[in-house]
């Protein structure tokens, strides 16, 4: 709470340095000190200042998060008399087609939001166990980028877990995969299940262990 | 014959003259630099920069800037070793602490991020466009002449005009900070006297592919 009011404190005091767009202050020859940066105030959804959420693809989620963490800036932007200023630099027609445009890209990037969740759950992660010798094995994991994980982290998890050697490599098909060496195809169903470290958010019904054996060469 | 081929190979000269010029200007893509940028795929390596050649950076941003030295030195600590993230086609951004803070592309002008640019807005010029540019802008398109030359466009008057090739702030109507940095494409003059074609090159813009970047 404390930490919230101090923004919105230093809100205030940079709002009158700002107001002249790119304008500089009248404070004659430089002075010694630094000058002290403008706060801005980013969104904590779209990221964008404040002030250009309404340009961006989830204004509403964006309205209702600046609604609750900072009921003063809301007020600024999206009180009545705010959208009636902002109104008269343009044409109505305009404004109804920006809104219809908003409105539009709004939808269409939930629906994308959607199927990216979709797809998400229903990729796989596999981890395989291959045969490298008789009864040596190193251990693939593939799919793990799907669920955002930094494929660098998890095998450097993986190695110090283990106390082997784990890397990020390419596949044939030119995906990236970590493969640890030594068989620890169950230990790390385990870890993926306890979410431990890094390997967040995989459900486990989407993980499946596979075996490859060494094919039998000819000779 | 011997004399047209010559014509030809010469015409062939010219170009690409002409061609390295524009380079050295600006990259001419139709879109902003970092519409599309992968850190993935599109950093070639991080390298730390030479204290000599740091000095030299410092004070071509003092002298392309309007930034004190104490105001630079928040931004980036004399103590503190800039990193050079090498990019495709001769991008190069500098950061501080893995914060991107300023890149260059080839020997051309250094552009400040637009978060820095947010802190300091009065470090560069200031040009304005009306607000039917906005979306159009956010889009990572160039902002053409009419933009600024309309009722909510600004550009500054005719003593303090922009002149060719400097990077500008570009701040849009009825907002009250930048929502891109660009490159003038045409002298503030120009842009009033033409009021056709594009006007100021958008490099970047709020919600792009460095916007996201937070750290390298």
């Amino acid at each position: 709470m404390p930490a919230k009011k101090n923004r919105d404190k230093a809100d205030k005091s940079a709002a009158p340095d700002t107001a002249p767009a790119g304008t500089e202050d009248p404070e004659g020859p430089p002075l010694p000190q630094p000058k002290p940066p403008v706060q801005v105030l980013y969104c904590g959804v779209c990221t964008f200042p404040v002030e250009y959420c309404e340009f961006g693809s989830s204004l509403t989620r964006c309205k209702e998060w600046l609604r609750e963490s900072n009921l003063d800036a809301f007020n600024k932007y999206y009180s009545e008399e705010a959208l009636q200023t902002k109104i008269g630099t343009l044409s109505l027609e305009a404004q109804s087609k920006l809104e219809q445009d908003t409105a539009k890209k709004e939808a269409k990037a939930v629906a994308k939001a959607d199927a990216a969740l979709k797809k998400k759950m229903a990729s796989q992660v596999t981890i395989k166990r291959i045969e490298r010798n008789k009864r040596k094995h190193v251990t693939s994991i593939h799919g793990l980028e799907a669920f955002g994980i930094d494929l660098k982290k998890a095998a450097k998890q993986f190695a110090s877990k283990f106390a082997t050697g784990a890397s990020v490599t390419k596949n044939p098909q030119g995906q990236e995969e970590i493969v640890v060496q030594g068989d620890v195809s169950d230990e790390i169903l385990e870890m993926i299940e306890g979410e431990v470290g890094i390997l967040k958010g995989i459900p486990a019904d989407n993980v499946e262990i596979v075996e490859e054996k060494k094919k039998k060469s000819g000779d | 014959m011997d004399d047209s081929d010559w014509m030809r190979s010469s015409r062939i000269l010219f170009d690409t003259v002409l061609l390295r010029s524009n380079l050295n200007l600006c990259c001419s893509s139709p879109l902003s630099m970092f519409k599309k940028f992968q850190p993935s795929t599109d950093i070639s390596g991080q390298t730390p920069v030479k204290t000599s050649v740091q000095r030299s950076i410092r004070s071509a941003v003092l002298e392309q800037w309007k930034i004190e030295p104490e105001t630079l030195d928040v931004v980036w600590p004399k103590k503190e070793g800039l990193v050079l993230v090498k990019c495709r086609e001769h991008l190069s951004i500098y950061t501080v602490h893995g914060e991107p803070v300023f890149f260059q592309h080839f020997d051309g002008p250094i552009f400040p991020a637009l978060r820095i640019l947010h802190k300091y807005p009065y470090i560069l010029p200031t040009v304005r466009v009306d607000r039917g540019a906005i979306r159009f802008l956010l889009a990572g398109a160039h902002m053409m002449c009419p933009g600024f030359t309309s009722q909510g466009g600004y550009l500054p008057p005719s003593e303090e005009a922009i002149p060719i090739g400097r990077p500008v702030a570009i701040h849009a109507e009825g907002k009250e900070h930048a929502v891109g940095v660009g490159i003038t494409k045409l002298s503030t003059e120009d842009i009033k006297k033409v009021n056709k074609g594009v006007g100021v090159e958008t490099v970047t813009y709020v919600g792009d592919d460095l916007w996201a970047i937070h750290s390298l």
